[in-house]
């Protein structure tokens, strides 16, 4: 945790035309950690992630990895430079195969295969996210929690220095569940960064080095698990202000 | 990727289609259906090259018209002072260029501003060179003489075919064909996946373009007489795209496959109902959208897989 700062965010603002979604923020990724951004519905978490992969420009701020200055790059620079996403909303091309979504991660970005080595490369990915044997099938075939993998495994194909995993664990049931914390887990020690926004608790509790917390654009806490999370401030923004 | 042995067939097995659809005009009587040969041979190009880059972008170009209409001036205005083969591919460059300039105009905006822009340039184009013959080339109209026949267009015509189903299958096998196959099933994905979308859609539009403007030019001596109205036809851009997607746009052959039914259906409504061709392209163009959205090409497809696999597992 001591580690040096991989990500920088700092002062950043978003506007929506009047809408203030991320008020000036600032806070630091390390290199090697799991870092939780948590926070209520609307505070801003999902816009955070969509300012660092560059889905959307940021209004006022920047956001700066390894002294390269992220934010008035397009994304497609943002991805090559080593940022790769999930999204909230399930993103798979539905038209393509299994293997052929993998496959986009890991051509044009970060990593640039092709061919045989390509093919081979995306199966590894598949195989590291548990999905064996299906590389073949269209993504549309398959479930909700299939195409979440599949996703993740385009992210991994890019082999990313940070990967954003936007509410990843959302809907897995109890067995899954924890295959997916162990995943992330072994993300960070393949030495990758992993910055999540999860409302999930437990796999907060027992993922995050860090969490940020944010509300109505603004971070109220920064800090482990435990201490955010018995943190007033951050009760009072979940639960409301009555909560005993 | 390595050149697998079924694809090796296929190119032989084009290429003898090739050689023996070349002997055609040597057939006897060859002059009378030449002249629907020609056409479903120049849609076929047209609606091919169209559908590499509306295909799999979803891009509907109606910009056809518009870059034929510049090869077909290139030809006419040029004949005089350079040689032919240079005029082709001078058509080709401007085609190209053109296209660049629209695709960098309007693709970073969303797929119903492409149409109307397109539908718009063909009509902008046209004005242009009307305005320019009427104000400083003296005539409305030029002349193209040259000796080139049926027979000459028609393997010229042939020849292209067979550059462009090569360019696709190269296309389609390349990184540009993946990167164009992702933008096509979602943008944001693309681009966070570090493909350069813009670019990409700008270079394949420019291959339709420039395509396009050397039928135009090829096409020219047939008009004899040419006048912007005749070259830039809208009616050729909608053809076009009834055809591509009647024929299916998921394979390279699909428009082959709407090229010449179409070309033979239109024939019988040109000659019965003359006046009523714009009203029976609509009926036409609605029939094809509802009941065969994924083309001729879309249904052979979906039969060749329920023969293969067990009933009741699709492949839409």
């Amino acid at each position: 945790m001591s580690s040096a700062v991989l990500l920088e965010v700092r002062n950043v603002v978003k506007r929506f035309g009047g809408l203030v979604a991320i008020n000036g923020v600032s806070f630091d990724v390390h290199e090697h950690e799991v870092l939780g951004l948590i926070g209520p519905n609307g505070s801003g978490k999902t816009t955070m992630m969509n300012l660092i992969s560059g889905a959307l420009p940021a209004t006022d701020g920047y956001i700066a990895m390894d002294d390269k200055l992220l934010t008035d790059l397009p994304t497609r620079k943002i991805a090559r430079a080593g940022i790769a996403r999930t999204f909230q909303l399930v993103r798979v091309i539905p038209s393509m195969t299994v293997l052929e979504n993998v496959m986009a991660g890991a051509v044009f970005g970060h990593k640039k295969l092709w061919g045989h080595a390509l093919a081979v490369y995306a199966e590894r990915q598949l195989e590291r996210v548990g999905l064996v044997g299906i590389s073949h099938k269209l993504t549309a075939d398959l479930t909700y929690i299939d195409q979440k993998r599949v996703e993740l495994a385009r992210a991994l194909a890019s082999d990313p220095k940070v990967i954003l995993l936007d509410e990843w664990l959302a809907g897995l049931n109890p067995t899954e569940l924890q295959t997916g914390i162990e995943l992330i887990r072994s993300l960070r020690d393949d030495g990758r960064t992993v910055i999540l926004v999860e409302h999930v608790m437990d796999a907060i509790r027992s993922l995050c080095d860090r969490c940020v917390v944010m509300s109505t654009g603004n971070i109220i806490a920064q800090g482990t698990p435990a201490e955010v999370l018995a943190d007033p401030q951050v009760i009072e923004a979940y639960l409301g202000e009555d909560y005993e | 990727m390595k050149l697998k042995q079924s694809d090796l067939w296929m190119g032989l097995a084009i290429l003898a289609a090739f050689f023996v659809l070349a002997w055609l005009p040597l057939a006897p009587g060859a002059d009378g259906w030449l002249s629907i040969v020609v056409p479903i041979t120049m849609y076929t190009v047209l609606a091919t090259s169209w559908a590499i880059f509306s295909g799999p972008t979803h891009y509907v170009s109606l910009a056809t018209a518009a870059f034929f209409g510049v090869g077909s001036y290139t030809l006419a205005l040029g004949l005089e002072s350079l040689p032919y083969p240079v005029l082709l591919i001078i058509a080709a460059i401007l085609g190209a260029i053109m296209a660049a300039l629209v695709g960098w105009a309007t693709l970073r905006l969303s797929g119903v501003y492409f149409v109307i822009f397109t539908l718009g340039l063909a009509e902008l184009t046209r004005q242009v060179f009307t305005w320019y013959q009427n104000n400083m080339g003296g005539t409305r109209g030029s002349y193209v003489f040259t000796d080139l026949t049926d027979a000459h267009i028609y393997w010229q015509l042939l020849a292209l075919a067979l550059l462009v189903y090569l360019v696709g299958w190269l296309i389609n096998r390349s990184r540009l064909g993946f990167a164009i196959r992702i933008i096509g099933g979602d943008e944001s994905v693309a681009k966070h996946s570090g493909i350069n979308v813009a670019w990409s859609k700008i270079v394949l539009f420019m291959v339709s373009g420039s395509v396009a403007a050397v039928v135009g030019a090829i096409l020219a001596p047939r008009f004899v007489y040419i006048e912007p109205s005749m070259a830039f036809n809208p009616q050729l851009s909608f053809m076009v795209v009834i055809m591509a997607l009647l024929g299916g746009t998921q394979r390279l052959w699909g428009p082959l496959m709407g090229a010449i039914p179409f070309a033979f259906v239109w024939e019988i409504i040109a000659s019965n109902f003359p006046a009523q061709t714009t009203l029976l392209m609509g009926v036409a163009f609605l029939l094809v959208v509802f009941y065969i959205p994924n083309g001729i090409s879309g249904v052979l497809i979906r039969w060749y897989h329920k023969a293969r696999s067990k009933p009741g597992v699709s492949h839409e």
